[in-house]
């Protein structure tokens, strides 16, 4: 492609109008394990698929879906290293929201602001972006329950249901499907969790897959407990 | 409005509307005074041009006492008092001092260089659930005779009701010496 002579720097932008940094970075996350999110009427789910290279590997060491404020909660797909600078940014900024005005950061603030800082490392110098795109799920100023994703060009898409990562378009069609506008929390949860066994290389339980859910009925973002995934998967079958 | 014994104006700006249900009361440095107003404008803007909905007085209250907190060590002369309904039309009062310690009460809030008179004038008249004619007496009141024993205040008021209906303001007519 002659596009990649003009790759000379992030900073500067191909001939044909592209910033191939930011191509590759959608590379880098169209590589990572599989994400997705759903909102429904009284709230919306986030979850991954968390499969180890091999069964050595402590699970409860890491932790793909974080919470970022009482009422907001994150996943990705991509580069573990560069979430966690996000999810601490996000943390912090929240915090200091909170601070200015004693209320949570609204999920579309979050959104904002964490954008930005994606967009920042796209336009500076000797950076490279983040490789990382994220689904954020929590409670807007008005308390409806919203779904976003980041990418790493620092664009935000609201979602109604979206995958990223490896196989997202079979997911997406997946979900295409099935989703409907009156969903409600409990069955978006059962949706997501059949969409994520579609491209599930072998048996899926609570401690391979990590879930957050966000309900309107508190406004409070939390991580579903692996007992209580095996028992949604347990009611699917 | 004054410079020690010498008054300059009579008829001072020093409460401001900053959105249908808020308001915010300063005692102070004119200047001071002037500059906060203009500084809360420029951030509740900002505020409602983000969020896209309007800010509530608790969330006001806490962003101007941070405000004047973030200039401790070189304050703004200015003490304020916030007023309003909050999200579900309840009455919202609140004041605090310079440097932005805020203290929120449900029956009165006072603030100015006659602060202690107009303690002891609320304290005596106050009443809970007055309606709307007899609330704006009790303040009227209050006000006017709180002023009248202080060299450096008076030259009538300013009062507003908000109500969930509207605005009601009037001014007053008190002694002018």
């Amino acid at each position: 492609m002659g596009d990649s002579a003009y790759s000379f720097s992030l900073t500067t932008f191909s001939r044909t109008g592209k910033l191939l940094q930011i191509e590759y970075a959608l590379n880098a996350v169209a590589n990572g394990r599989t994400a997705l999110g759903i909102a429904a009427t009284d709230g919306v789910v986030i979850c991954t698929d968390k499969k180890f290279s091999s069964a050595l590997v402590e699970g409860e060491g890491v932790r793909k879906v974080e919470r970022i404020t009482d009422g907001s909660g994150v996943v990705y797909a991509g580069v573990g290293p560069d979430y966690r600078v996000l999810v601490r940014k996000a943390r912090k900024s929240s915090q200091a929201y909170y601070r200015e005005y004693r209320e949570t950061k609204p999920i579309s603030q979050l959104v904002k602001s964490t954008a930005s800082v994606m967009q920042e490392y796209t336009q500076s110098g000797g950076v490279r972006p983040f490789g990382v795109s994220l689904l954020m799920a929590g409670m807007d100023g008005d308390g409806t329950p919203r779904l976003f994703q980041v990418d790493p060009s620092g664009a935000y898409f609201g979602w109604k249901a979206t995958a990223i990562g490896k196989n997202y378009v079979n997911a997406k069609n997946f979900l295409e499907k099935r989703y409907q506008e009156d969903m409600e929390l409990e069955d978006a949860i059962h949706t997501a969790l059949l969409t994520l066994r579609e491209g599930f290389e072998g048996e899926m339980n609570g401690e391979n897959i990590e879930v957050g859910v966000v309900s309107k009925s508190d406004g409070k973002f939390r991580l579903l407990t692996p007992s209580e995934i095996q028992d949604y998967l347990d009611e699917a079958n | 409005m004054g410079i020690s014994y010498q008054t300059v104006s009579m008829d001072f700006k020093k409460i401001f509307q900053m959105n249908e249900k808020l308001f915010v009361g300063l005692a102070g440095l004119a200047s001071d005074v002037q500059t906060l107003d203009q500084l809360l404008r420029f951030r509740m803007n900002l505020y409602e041009l983000r969020e896209e909905r309007e800010m509530t007085p608790k969330v006001f209250t806490n962003l101007l006492s941070n405000m004047l907190y973030e200039k401790r060590f070189g304050p703004y002369f200015a003490e304020p008092v916030v007023a309003g309904l909050d999200e579900n039309d309840k009455p919202y009062l609140a004041t605090m001092d310079l440097i932005g310690a805020t203290s929120s009460t449900e029956d009165f809030v006072v603030a100015g260089t006659c602060a202690g008179n107009l303690y002891g004038m609320c304290e005596t008249l106050y009443k809970k659930d007055m309606e709307q004619e007899e609330l704006f007496e009790t303040l009227a009141q209050a006000l006017l005779a709180s002023v009248d024993r202080d060299a450096l205040s008076g030259w009538g008021g300013v009062v507003h009701i908000i109500t969930k209906e509207g605005i009601i303001s009037r001014e007053l007519k008190g002694r002018q010496d």
